[in-house]
């Protein structure tokens, strides 16, 4: 497509045709262009989601309504599931897909609510923090999990998973 | 007096689901990151793990897992809506029809999941 707009038959058709990108820098909103993150992120939204109802729902299946239900949970359970590198990756991309995607919804409504520039930024600046730290955390649990932990003397801890 | 009658996103039915969407998005985020810490207990140790998780065992807990598999199934099913109205080329003309299929959808899932959880609670033996 061309960029230059045809040279104008009548004065007033010579405006730029909108949204052709040459807007006047003292018509614009932002120094910034956010347009392509916001785009990005609602994209990103719609995408996620479609994945996560399949990861959750799967999620909730296998823990709570399959074999034993909610009685079956105990750390026998979870070394069981994460001896399968299957369920090992399955959970880290619903971590890092639900974290990315509830944060980043939680920061549409921190700029729908949160009127006072300062306030925004606070409350922003306490959502990556601890949005950072729980997709670390849950990550580094998926990989250093023992299924055999042994007390400093040696010995097994009670309830723990060894090869026998 | 006039009556309004609301546009696609605000005021009557798309108004409802919108702020009902966004408070079980909100729910579901601080489960979330509690979630993690409990399973992160793992690390800890397995009598830990094995006691806190043991929490979600009794009566109440089984009550409030109902609610947040209630806001999870909602806000995903509602969530489906939002994507095929923005999508689907028919998806704003049924965007109101389609809400009464995710409620209705939402109460069958509910009341399938509901019995079994408190049949399993119960066979458990607590
Ligand atoms: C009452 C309902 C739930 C129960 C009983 C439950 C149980 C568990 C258990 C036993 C684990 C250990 C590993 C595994 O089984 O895969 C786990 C991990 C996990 N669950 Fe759930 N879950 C529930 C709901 C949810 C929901 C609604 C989400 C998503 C929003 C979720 C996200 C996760 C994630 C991301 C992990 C991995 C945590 C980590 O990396 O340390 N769970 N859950
Ligand atoms: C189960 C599958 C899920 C689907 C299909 C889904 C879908 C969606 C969609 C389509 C939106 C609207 C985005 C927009 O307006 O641009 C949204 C918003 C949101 N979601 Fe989800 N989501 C899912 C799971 C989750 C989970 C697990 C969490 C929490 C960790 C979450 C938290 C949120 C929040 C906080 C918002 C913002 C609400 C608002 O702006 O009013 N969602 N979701």
């Amino acid at each position: 497509m061309s960029t230059t707009n045809t040279p104008a038959a009548f004065p007033a058709t010579s405006l730029e045709a909108p949204r052709s990108g040459r807007i006047d820098p003292k018509y614009l909103r932002s120094k910034t262009s956010s347009g392509s993150f916001e785009m990005a992120a609602w994209v990103f939204m719609r995408l996620s989601g479609i994945a996560l109802v399949v990861l959750i729902f799967v999620h909730l299946w296998v823990n709570l309504m399959s074999g034993g239900g909610i009685a079956q949970i105990d750390f026998g359970f979870v070394a069981g599931k994460w001896a399968n590198p299957v369920w090992q990756f399955w959970d880290l991309v619903m971590l890092w897909l639900a974290m990315l995607h509830g944060a980043n919804g939680m920061r549409t409504i921190i700029n729908d609510y949160a009127e006072k520039d300062s306030t925004r930024l606070w409350l922003k600046t306490i959502l990556v923090l601890g949005a950072a730290i729980i997709v670390v955390l849950g990550t580094l649990v998926i990989f250093t999990f023992e299924p055999c932990m042994l007390d400093a003397a040696g010995e097994q801890l009670p309830r723990a998973v060894c090869p026998s | 007096m006039t009556r309004t009658r609301g546009t696609l996103y605000r005021g009557r039915e798309g108004m409802w689901s919108w702020v009902a969407h966004r408070i079980t998005g909100v729910g579901i985020f601080f489960f979330l990151l509690v979630h993690v810490l409990d399973t992160s207990l793992v690390r800890v140790s397995p009598e830990a793990y094995d006691a806190v998780i043991g929490a979600y065992k009794n009566p109440v807990m089984i009550l409030g897992e109902i609610g947040l598999v209630g806001a999870i199934v909602f806000h995903a099913f509602n969530g489906l809506r939002i994507i095929l109205v923005d999508f689907w080329k028919k998806g704003t003309r049924y965007h109101k029809q389609m809400l009464w299929g995710v409620l209705a959808l939402w109460l069958v899932t509910m009341v399938a999941f509901s019995a079994r959880h408190v049949m399993l609670f119960l066979e458990g033996g607590h």
